[in-house]
């Protein structure tokens, strides 16, 4: 089969984002939606019976949805939404694994011309109820079971939330004050619906990320999004008619959601979805059962598969493979080399990032992939390493090998649009014309691009950001921590894993069973994938003169690593 | 060790990792990430601390066999059947 992207430096040469956007449909008179592009072209065409979705529950159990069901079971959705009176560019939450109705859910929002906004499912209650807050939610779907857990606690501080969709079965959702059945809504709403005429700079997306400071960011993304989303499928992950693709990806993250949702149906293209959580022999089986042709993972995933090891691997007929892909963060070239030894290739690494909404640098099936390298960046965008240079002006690196800071110059549909509610934070990512991403990286004479670490103190945990701000404040609120100071501590599995120091208030004195209540303390508001995984005790925690954390500090320390310049050093 | 030393060390090492749980609570039956917040991160953690407490290796093949603290026990014994 001929890759899609066969000759890189031609297609780069002739590439323009206005004729990307003529493989798509646009809306029957006028206006532009995700959903129209992922769903309802195909549900109307020669691929109505396709399968479009084929979801794999946890206990063995498959449901496929075809193009045509997809479309009416959105519809439903969307036709709930609007039974409730929910505006446009209103938002609506989902909150739960990766279940049927998260799909249905994600769809039917962008049909009705509302802004879907996923949050993980092992986020804890604090994570959950500020995403929510910051972002007014006017709508949360979650389970019965999530709801218990981790909504009902923190629902009194949502007034702005005016509908709770509880997915469950009857007598599990009987019992709880206040909110709506999922199910019962949807067998009641009627399977037309006419996508509201959304235009391609209004909002659909709305993804939270981590900064080293402050709250998490909203990142916008409007329908034109979607043009992105179908050409990386395109060139990326060389989506073919007859493809059986895999995003191992949860939704609650952005390449869930772009990849693990849209960009295979916008190709009318079968999409595996499995609920379990990962499991070597389990994702063999899967790739061998569904003869899974493109497969996009995620580099802590390669790495648990390497220590199961390849012999397993002899048992199962992994053949279909075509592509294997990989995001999240760096692949060691180790974990390259070893696609090779166990699927036949190569695996092939791709950068993006939740704010530019789609992949941005990647190997490409046809082209020499460098192990360790991101690869090259997409044609139609344009990738460059700058430096700082005083206040508000940056200058390109165009020596090869020469680290800076990773950039792009801005204006490709995928873009987001801004952080929501927060103008100057989104003003700060633009500098000189380039968007700066804050990952530091260099490029090499041929034009491949090699990450080296992130310019900030955010963490990158399993290939999830998390912002040690969010970590800290919670700490905090312990009534025996006087400050904390939160870094990423390389693990070999996870890339990093959140590692928290604390100091305490004169009447407390460190000892285990307080380490341990507050790691519980922490666990329980933040969830396990948030909170740390270690906590330390120090006497102080260092800062610079005007009261920053240095986090660099506390790493280097924890390190064994050269402190560096001190001079700006808070004295005790 | 009995069924019920082999709960108690689990337990004990669950609890090392999500100190929060209420280790009475814990239903033998049930999926034990169903009943604790657990990443994957932390699932290999608690394997790790196992292996080093009882000197049993568990292979990262075997994990998904054990679910719940039952197959645990269920798990361990005969591999601890002369300690």
């Amino acid at each position: 089969m001929t890759p899609n992207l066969c000759d890189y430096e031609q297609t780069r040469a002739t590439f323009s984002w206005a004729q990307a956007r003529r493989a798509l449909d646009g809306l029957p008179g006028g206006g532009l939606n995700i959903a129209y592009e992922a769903v309802d072209r195909h549900a109307r065409g020669a691929r109505r019976n396709h399968p479009a979705l084929r979801w794999l529950g946890r206990g063995g159990e498959r449901r496929d949805f075809t193009y045509a069901e997809l479309c009416a079971q959105t519809n439903r959705f969307a036709n709930v939404l609007r039974e409730l009176g929910v505006g446009k560019g209103e938002r609506v939450f989902l909150l739960a694994g990766r279940i049927p109705e998260l799909y249905l859910s994600a769809l039917g929002t962008l049909k009705g011309g509302q802004v879907f906004c996923p949050l993980f499912s092992a986020f804890g209650p604090e994570p959950i109820r500020q995403r929510i807050s910051l972002g007014d939610g006017r709508v949360l779907v979650t389970t019965a079971a999530l709801y218990k857990r981790k909504v009902a606690e923190v629902r009194a501080t949502l007034p702005g939330l005016r509908h709770i969709l509880v997915i469950g079965q009857p007598e599990e959702t009987r019992d709880i004050a206040g909110i709506l059945d999922f199910h019962q809504l949807m067998a009641q709403a009627d399977e037309r619906f006419e996508i509201a005429r959304t235009q391609p700079e209004d909002l659909a997306l709305l993804h939270f990320t981590s900064g080293t400071t402050g709250t998490p960011k909203g990142a916008m993304h409007v329908h034109e999004a979607v043009v992105a989303h179908h050409v990386t499928g395109s060139f990326a992950l060389d989506f073919h008619p007859d493809d059986v693709f895999w995003c191992t990806a949860d939704p609650g993250w952005v390449t869930g959601t772009s990849y693990g949702i849209i960009a295979p149906l916008t190709h009318g293209i079968t999409s595996v979805v499995d609920e379990a959580d990962f499991d070597a022999e389990r994702w063999y089986g899967i790739v061998q059962r569904h003869k899974v042709t493109v497969w996009y993972t995620a580099p802590t995933a390669v790495r648990m598969m390497m220590k199961v090891g390849t012999e397993v691997i002899r048992n199962y007929d992994l053949s279909s493979l075509r592509l294997v892909a990989s995001v999240g963060e760096p692949l060691n070239p180790e974990a390259v080399v070893w696609g090779q030894e166990a699927f036949g290739r190569p695996i092939h690494d791709n950068w993006w990032q939740t704010e530019t909404g789609g992949i941005m640098i990647a190997n490409y099936l046809a082209m020499e992939i460098r192990p360790g390298s991101m690869g090259r960046p997409l044609p139609g965008i344009e990738a460059g390493i700058v430096r700082r240079v005083g206040q508000g002006a940056v200058e390109e690196v165009t020596e090869p090998g020469v680290e800076g800071e990773l950039a792009l110059r801005p204006g490709w549909p995928s873009m987001f649009r801004g952080y929501l509610n927060e103008e100057e934070r989104y003003r700060k990512c633009f500098v000189g014309g380039w968007y700066l991403t804050g990952d530091l990286a260099r490029r090499d004479a041929d034009g491949y691009f090699w990450f080296v670490g992130r310019a900030d103190d955010v963490i990158k945990s399993a290939g999830h950001l998390i912002g040690p701000f969010e970590v800290e404040s919670i700490l905090m609120e312990h009534a025996a921590v006087a400050e904390a100071g939160v870094i990423g501590k390389p693990d070999p599995v996870a890339g990093e894993v959140v590692k928290a120091f604390v100091s305490l208030k004169p009447a407390y004195a460190w000892s285990d069973a307080l380490r341990r209540e507050l790691l519980g303390f922490a666990r329980k508001r933040l969830g396990a994938v948030v909170a740390p995984r270690e906590i330390d005790h120090v006497a102080n925690v260092p800062k610079t003169r005007s009261g920053k954390i240095m986090r660099r500090l506390l790493k280097a320390r924890e390190l064994g690593l050269p402190e560096g310049d001190l001079s700006t050093l808070e004295t005790q | 060790m009995t069924d019920e030393e082999i709960k108690a060390l689990v337990l004990r090492e669950l609890s090392n990792i999500a100190p929060e749980i209420d280790s009475s609570r814990i239903d033998p039956a049930v999926n034990v990430r169903d009943q604790v917040d657990l990443d994957s991160m932390n699932v290999l953690d608690l394997m790790i601390a196992i292996h080093q407490a009882t000197g049993v290796e568990i292979p990262e093949a075997d994990y998904p066999k054990i679910l719940t603290l039952n197959d645990f026990v269920a798990y361990l014994r005969p591999r601890l059947k002369d300690r």
